[in-house]
């Protein structure tokens, strides 16, 4: 299995080397709910942007596990190509579902399959599941500054900066 | 490796071992293995080997099709249904302690964004257990914190559970028909909303789904493969962050000492801590760890001292 992730992402990064190299940018999605754009490729930089679920970016470089990208608000910096697809992802306008002709393979329509609804479903008929404490532990999140802080004061030195 | 070609049976042998792997793992391989094996030990005719092939290909896409938002809801629903056996242990400092180490540590992962991030909770149970939900959603009982006698030990056992996120063996748990039947319902319906029959089919495999990860993680435990890949990812990830892998190690003895014969959770799940060290050591060899730092000390003191 790493071995195909390998190679797919090995094959990911010769077409975007290439396109890069042709100096086109590819559009890619994010596929998390909230990703950070920072100045440097690495979670020790400085976050300089955010950007959302389905935003659709353009990546201008890659430079080994980091995609250098423009956001939404015309920053330029660096995210975790994990927070990274090719895939389109359409998103829900106006109440409509979106359609589209594309093949799975090319769109991800947000929101279809285990979504709200079915944990919606899945709490109705498991009522002696509950989710309070779920939601209060994604609650917590560390900000990247408090992330570097606490590895200074710790006298911990990341492997080449943090990247990566 | 040797480019030599090899004799047809061992390859007959490792690729009926792919097939039976395909079917767990989805292994990009795998599509073809079914053509191959049947047509080559002669029990299939081609359109048998191709169907069994298109089969294949359709179980690949399965799980492959579980997109980061869908892992996350599953992953909610793992936390969920692990937190009816087990009460979370609310004390704020150490949470707060637990996230800002994890929360770290999940940044030098090889899946450092997931889609709703990586969250942390301590367990009231003097159990020494751990439960890593898919999507980023960690457990960790106060009986494991117990175990660690300081912050390298504890950041070990994080960066363990981070590498079962970010490998996603608990996606691997899912019973392969219960993605098919949804996948259906799903390429059925037009949109992301379902109609309520629909939607009653979805959470059916939803719920399959959540039972096969839970009943793996409380229950049966990963195979002893995958708690040993799980082990090197957080050598790897310790050493990314800095902090030296030989924590792990004497983690695992104090866990040693901690594990009674008849004991529930890692006594039962995972593979002793005799045997993953004798793993370990082949990956990091037998040095032992530096001393933790004084500022270490005293935060982890402060922290999970009362844990």
């Amino acid at each position: 299995m790493k071995r195909r992730r390998k190679r797919w992402l090995s094959l990911g990064l010769i077409v975007l080397a290439s396109a890069a190299l042709a100096g086109e940018p590819v559009p890619m999605s994010v596929q998390v709910k909230s990703g950070q754009v920072l100045d440097t490729p690495s979670f020790l930089g400085k976050v300089i942007a955010r950007v959302n679920y389905g935003d659709r970016i353009p990546v201008i470089e890659q430079q080994g596990d980091w995609s250098k990208v423009t956001a939404p608000d015309g920053q330029i910096g660096w995210i975790h190509n994990s927070a990274l697809t090719k895939k389109k992802i359409a998103m829900k306008a106006g109440g409509q579902n979106a359609q589209s002709g594309a093949s799975g393979d090319e769109l991800a329509l947000a929101g279809k399959g285990f979504n709200s609804d079915v944990e919606a479903d899945f709490k109705a008929k498991n009522q002696n599941v509950n989710f309070t404490w779920v939601d209060k532990m994604e609650k917590i999140k560390v900000p990247a500054s408090s992330m570097q802080q606490f590895l200074k004061d710790g006298g911990i030195q990341p492997a080449e900066g943090g990247k990566r | 490796m040797s480019r030599r070609i090899p004799s047809l049976a061992p390859t007959l042998r490792a690729i009926a071992a792919g097939a039976a792997l395909v079917f767990v793992s989805g292994c990009s391989t795998v599509s073809q293995v079914g053509g191959i094996v049947g047509q080559a030990t002669g029990v299939m005719n081609a359109d048998q080997a191709e169907a069994m092939t298109k089969s294949a290909q359709a179980i690949e896409k399965t799980f492959e099709d579980i997109t980061p938002q869908q892992e996350y809801y599953i992953g909610r629903a793992v936390a969920a249904t692990v937190l009816v056996t087990y009460q979370p242990f609310d004390r704020e400092e150490a949470n707060a302690y637990l996230n800002l180490l994890g929360q770290t540590a999940a940044q030098f992962s090889t899946k450092p964004e997931t889609f709703g991030g990586y969250h942390f909770l301590l367990l009231e149970t003097d159990e020494v257990n751990a439960f890593a939900a898919p999507g980023g959603l960690i457990l960790v009982s106060r009986g494991m914190v117990r175990c660690c006698k300081n912050e390298d030990e504890l950041v070990a056992v994080l960066a363990h559970e981070i590498t079962h996120v970010d490998h996603q063996h608990g996606l691997k748990a899912i019973r392969k028909g219960r993605l098919t039947s949804a996948l259906t319902t799903l390429g059925a319906a037009a949109g992301s909303s379902l109609a309520g029959g629909q939607l009653a089919e979805v959470t059916k495999a939803f719920e399959g789904s959540i039972t096969d990860i839970t009943s793996t993680m409380m229950n049966s435990g990963y195979s002893r493969t995958t708690e040993f890949e799980a082990d090197k990812g957080a050598v790897a990830i310790m050493k990314k962050m800095g902090y030296n892998p030989a924590a792990l190690v004497t983690m695992l003895q104090q866990m040693q000492g901690q594990l009674k014969p008849d004991s529930h959770g890692f006594g039962k799940t995972h593979p002793s801590p005799e045997v993953r060290i004798a793993e370990l050591k082949k990956v990091i060899g037998n040095e032992a760890p530096p001393a933790t730092s004084t500022v270490r000390q005293q935060r982890f003191q402060k922290a999970m001292g009362g844990v």
